[in-house]
């Protein structure tokens, strides 16, 4: 004989009495991005097309676009060695992945970057701070000590190992 | 001013910069009054996102009062306080006339997949984010709204990006009454997603994550079902257990590219960035919903690319929906939510924090630390207390 499968019925749905405002939006036309698309724009004002935003600063584009928006951010223009790699990953499409990983390349080279500008000007960055450190120490204490012994750790056995090969070249000489 | 100063994965500090400038017609300048982290900064933050350039100051959901407005702003004057939606959109430009703002083609000449946002990097148009004392807001005109003068403002900046999203993730999901909706992360977008999802008439609402407060605050807030992954074999399976074998009507991702709970996965995308970003939730998603049933993403992806079992999606027939929130089009019917009580989104604000002290709160929002759900930074001399627009003029 044949069990009936129950994995082809439903069981029925509770009743929702008790959430606040349960089914406000059950009706597709209260529902504000029904249908996807939607012409024309319900914006308060009629807009216009935007006029050129005009800068100095240089600012990449996609080659997927014929030029630059009207519109965009000129912060930040590309400078130094990561400069150098956002400039040749922009000759490439965001279809290609050469773009994207030119890009996160750039990002960690601009890393260093920043870093040797921030000494350059007398400002040994405070990486603990920066790092959330005293959030750590005073909502996890455990996790920071824990942090704080597997780093000691690591600098003495990088000690332990300088000393070592220090040591073997001495006795080789 | 004081601005957020990104310099590394992990690394930022509060700066003093110059503050911006009027370099468009249609810009303002705001000088900001509230400003939140976002789950999606935290990708940022760790590095995920090409073109994140050192110096860069993030933040796309802010509220403020605008100093100052460029000669072509009609709409807008000095002294109005706004809620700035994080899309930067022209309002005019083929994606806009359809009401597809997040998709405006006129706003972000670095990539043509993604509209202009707000501190979101180069790729979304390299402009400074609110995480500052003053902010430049292009296309005043188009994109801020005033805040009503009874809302809370700790309301009206989650109107800017976390409640629209969370709706729209669930708006996605072509919910119709009586649904099984599965909502993954149980952040403030997942939660929010779960609130939308009863207004949208679902039977059960159902969130998935390991985080346990955060599993205890939506179990309470959204009165929906919980599930901690940790504690489940495979999802799959599991969820189809809780639905009488057949699978969820609605798969919803609001994670993104950081996901937990697949080794591989977060190997791959997240340690070795060889995908972009961790697609455990898009599998689960995929493998969890029924038969005929309907995908939602709003979790953010890397640009490149990701493992993901298409086949099934083919084989199940499935509709995937997805997109960054339009915020503007779901303005006014959240506000009507909110003046009516359906929703009171500026509970799941757990922390205030001085922008002054900006590198704790983003460690202790990314590491989870002192049960934190949503962080609200703001400017030295804001009123920090949870109060209305006009009362904090």
């Amino acid at each position: 004989m044949n069990m009936p499968d129950p994995s082809n019925t439903r069981s029925p749905s509770p009743s929702h009495a008790h959430i606040i405002g349960w089914g406000a939006d059950l009706d597709p036309a209260m529902r504000p991005a029904y249908p996807k698309e939607r012409t024309p724009p319900r914006l308060p004002h009629p807009v216009e097309p935007p006029e050129q935003q005009h800068s100095h600063a240089e600012v990449l584009h996609s080659t997927e676009r014929p030029g630059i928006t009207p519109i965009f951010g000129s912060t930040l223009p590309p400078s130094g060695l990561s400069g150098r790699l956002r400039r040749v990953a922009f000759r490439h499409s965001e279809n290609d992945l050469r773009h994207w990983l030119m890009l996160l390349l750039a990002d960690r080279v601009q890393m260093g970057e920043g870093l040797i500008e921030d000494i350059s000007r007398g400002h040994v960055p405070n990486v603990y701070a920066e790092m959330g450190g005293r959030a750590e120490l005073r909502h996890n204490p455990m996790g920071a000590a824990r942090k704080a012994a597997i780093g000691v750790a690591v600098l003495a056995l990088v000690a332990m190992a300088f000393k070592g090969r220090r040591r073997t070249r001495r006795l080789r000489g | 001013m004081l601005a957020m100063n990104y310099r590394g994965p992990y690394r930022i500090r509060a700066v003093h910069k110059p503050e911006p400038e009027i370099e468009h017609p249609g810009d303002a300048i705001v000088r900001v009054t509230r400003s939140c982290i976002c789950g999606s900064d935290l990708h940022l933050y760790h590095g995920m996102v090409p073109d994140t350039r050192i110096g860069s100051t993030f933040g796309h959901e802010f509220t403020g009062v605008v100093e100052e407005v460029g000669s072509a702003v009609q709409h807008l004057k000095p002294g109005d306080h706004v809620l700035v939606p994080f899309n930067i959109f022209c309002g005019s430009c083929y994606f806009c006339q359809k009401e597809l703002y997040s998709n405006c083609h006129s706003t972000n000449p670095e990539a043509t997949a993604v509209g202009g946002i707000f501190g979101y990097s180069h790729t979304a148009g390299g402009y400074d984010g609110g995480q500052a004392e003053y902010v430049r807001v292009p296309m005043a005109d188009v994109g801020p709204t005033v805040i009503p003068a009874d809302m809370d403002l700790d309301d009206a900046v989650l109107l800017t990006d976390a409640l629209p999203t969370g709706y729209q993730a669930a708006e996605m999901g072509d919910i119709r009454e009586g649904d099984t909706v599965v909502i993954f992360g149980a952040g403030p977008v997942g939660i929010f997603a779960a609130k939308s999802a009863w207004l949208l008439g679902a039977g059960r609402v159902i969130v998935v994550d390991h985080v346990d407060y955060r599993l205890e605050f939506v179990r309470s807030y959204a009165q929906c079902e919980v599930i901690d992954f940790k504690q489940v074999g495979d999802m799959a399976i599991h969820i189809k257990k809780m639905t009488d074998g057949l699978g969820a009507d609605v798969c919803i991702d609001c994670v993104g590219c950081e996901a937990a709970g697949n080794f591989a996965q977060t190997l791959l995308g997240v340690k070795l960035k060889l995908q972009g970003g961790a697609a455990t939730v898009l599998h689960w998603c995929i493998n969890s919903v029924r038969k005929g049933g309907t995908v939602s993403i709003v979790g953010v992806y890397g640009p490149t690319f990701n493992a993901v079992p298409i086949g099934n999606a083919v084989n199940k027939g499935l509709t995937l929906r997805m997109n960054q929130a339009s915020v503007k089009r779901h303005l006014p019917r959240l506000i009507e939510h909110i003046q009516a009580g359906r929703l009171e989104p500026r509970r799941v604000i757990s922390h205030r924090i001085d922008l002054r002290d900006v590198a704790d709160a983003y460690h202790i929002f990314s590491s989870k630390l002192d049960n934190c759900i949503k962080t609200v930074l703001v400017p030295p001399g804001m009123v920090r207390e949870t109060t209305t627009a006009a009362a904090s003029l």
